[in-house]
């Protein structure tokens, strides 16, 4: 079990924590520091309005728009903050596109620096131990583990996140989706593809891809 | 501090990568209440965020690596809050508040968060970047005892500048809240080799994002 994991299963420590968590809390509220309203907007917000789904309508854009894809790789922030129908980001923002020669994975080893504007929050893997020690090491034992085999020939390229500069993989259009709208490349386009630990889904069987 | 648990990369030993299947945003409550405490907390401008990346860095090893992110995110803040006087260590243990709150010059309000937007960390530049991209550069072996964005697997490196990023907060200067002491920072690309040695797999390239300060020219 990676130490560094989240264990579902200890309940004692999981209520420790939500003690530990609201003493917190009733203290930052109590002593005026924190308005309760401001942090229950804060919550609705990461549950609601962010997420991979953000990332997934650049991707598909990018797909459909050569314009907006040279755009996007030149400048990431400034091309979705001025294209109508994205959600604006606003951070230092680079989009990293994959080509039938370079495969690009993103990694944060020193904390856990991950694009939250585009895909939300990130998953437990991606804060891990595992992962943060491996990706710039053997990257390929990793993509292996996510069921990721490259044809032979194809680099790899790390990008580990050491600055508040945030990266986001540009996926290659699957074969197959020729004619397919932007809404609907948008639902091939999986959090995985967008950080470079998967591939974006199948036309044939969109179900059968994570 | 520099060399310590949190700088993962290119350490053995910690098991294959543990996948989720349908992960859920949150696996607690108390998670996202963390999340909503660390940026109302940080909006107080007490802190930076290498300040507090800092602050987790600190955290004993066996505790690092034993606890989830969140609950490093929970230490982190009971330490800043109790480091820059907000709290007592008595009212941590008390669990309510024993004393009235030290006034704030900046309060995170339901309004700013509705207002949305993030810090920015671009700056002005105090001087002309020194490398372009194609630039050889050598990452410089530094081992501060403070906080550092250098990760250990890459000093000393031989690398070549990509990309120019622009002038930025220079972490190692803010986390120690000396300024923002801006600085260029670069997108420095290494072969897998030359961080891994002749035996790594020679169709793998690792990039770091590195302030000036972290380069010579090579």
């Amino acid at each position: 079990m990676p130490a560094d994991d989240h264990t579902h299963d200890h309940g004692s420590e999981l209520s420790e924590m939500q003690l530990r968590v609201h003493a917190l809390e009733t203290i930052l509220t109590e002593k005026g520091y924190v308005d309760p309203a401001a942090l229950d907007q804060i919550v609705e917000n990461v549950e609601t309005k962010i997420g991979p789904h953000i990332g997934a309508r650049i991707i598909a854009r990018a797909w459909v728009d050569p314009e907006f894809k040279q755009r996007l790789l030149a400048d990431a922030t400034k091309a979705v903050n001025s294209t109508a129908g994205l959600d604006p980001v606003s951070n230092h923002l680079i989009a990293v596109e994959n080509t039938p020669q370079t495969h690009n994975v993103v990694v944060c080893t020193l904390c856990s620096c991950y694009p939250w504007a585009v895909l939300g929050l990130p998953p437990v893997w991606y804060k891990s131990a595992p992962y943060r020690s491996r990706a710039v090491i053997d990257p390929k034992g990793v993509l292996a583990e996510f069921g990721v085999s490259l044809p032979s020939g194809t680099a790899i390229r790390i990008w580990d996140s050491t600055a508040e500069t945030r990266f986001l993989v540009v996926p290659m259009r699957p074969a197959g989706a020729e004619g397919w709208s932007e809404e609907a490349l948008a639902t091939l386009v999986t959090r995985d593809s967008m950080v470079g630990t998967g591939l974006p889904k199948s036309p044939e069987k969109p179900e059968a891809a994570r | 501090m520099t060399n310590s648990i949190h700088d993962l990369g290119g350490m053995h030993g910690f098991g294959p990568v543990e996948i989720e299947p349908d992960e859920p945003r949150f696996h607690a409550d108390w998670e996202k209440r963390v999340v909503a405490m660390m940026r109302g907390m940080g909006a107080t401008g007490l802190w930076t965020l290498d300040g507090f990346r800092a602050s987790m860095e600190n955290l004993p090893p066996v505790t690092y690596l034993s606890v989830s992110y969140f609950e490093r995110w929970c230490r982190g803040l009971e330490r800043q809050v109790v480091a820059h006087g907000l709290v007592g260590e008595d009212e941590l243990t008390a669990g309510r508040a024993l004393r009235p709150g030290i006034r704030l010059n900046r309060k995170l309000t339901l309004d700013d968060v509705n207002k949305g937007g993030m810090a920015t960390f671009e700056r002005r530049a105090p001087a002309p970047a020194r490398f372009k991209a194609g630039d050889s550069v050598r990452t410089r072996n530094i081992n501060p005892a403070t906080h550092t964005r250098l990760p250990r697997y890459a000093r000393g490196k031989f690398g070549t500048i990509e990309a120019v990023r622009g002038c930025h907060v220079f972490p190692d200067s803010a986390a120690l809240g000396a300024g923002d002491n801006p600085q260029w920072l670069y997108a420095v690309v290494f072969a897998g080799r030359e961080l891994w040695g002749e035996e790594a797999d020679p169709s793998i390239k690792v990039s770091i994002e590195a302030f000036e300060p972290y380069l010579t020219a090579a």
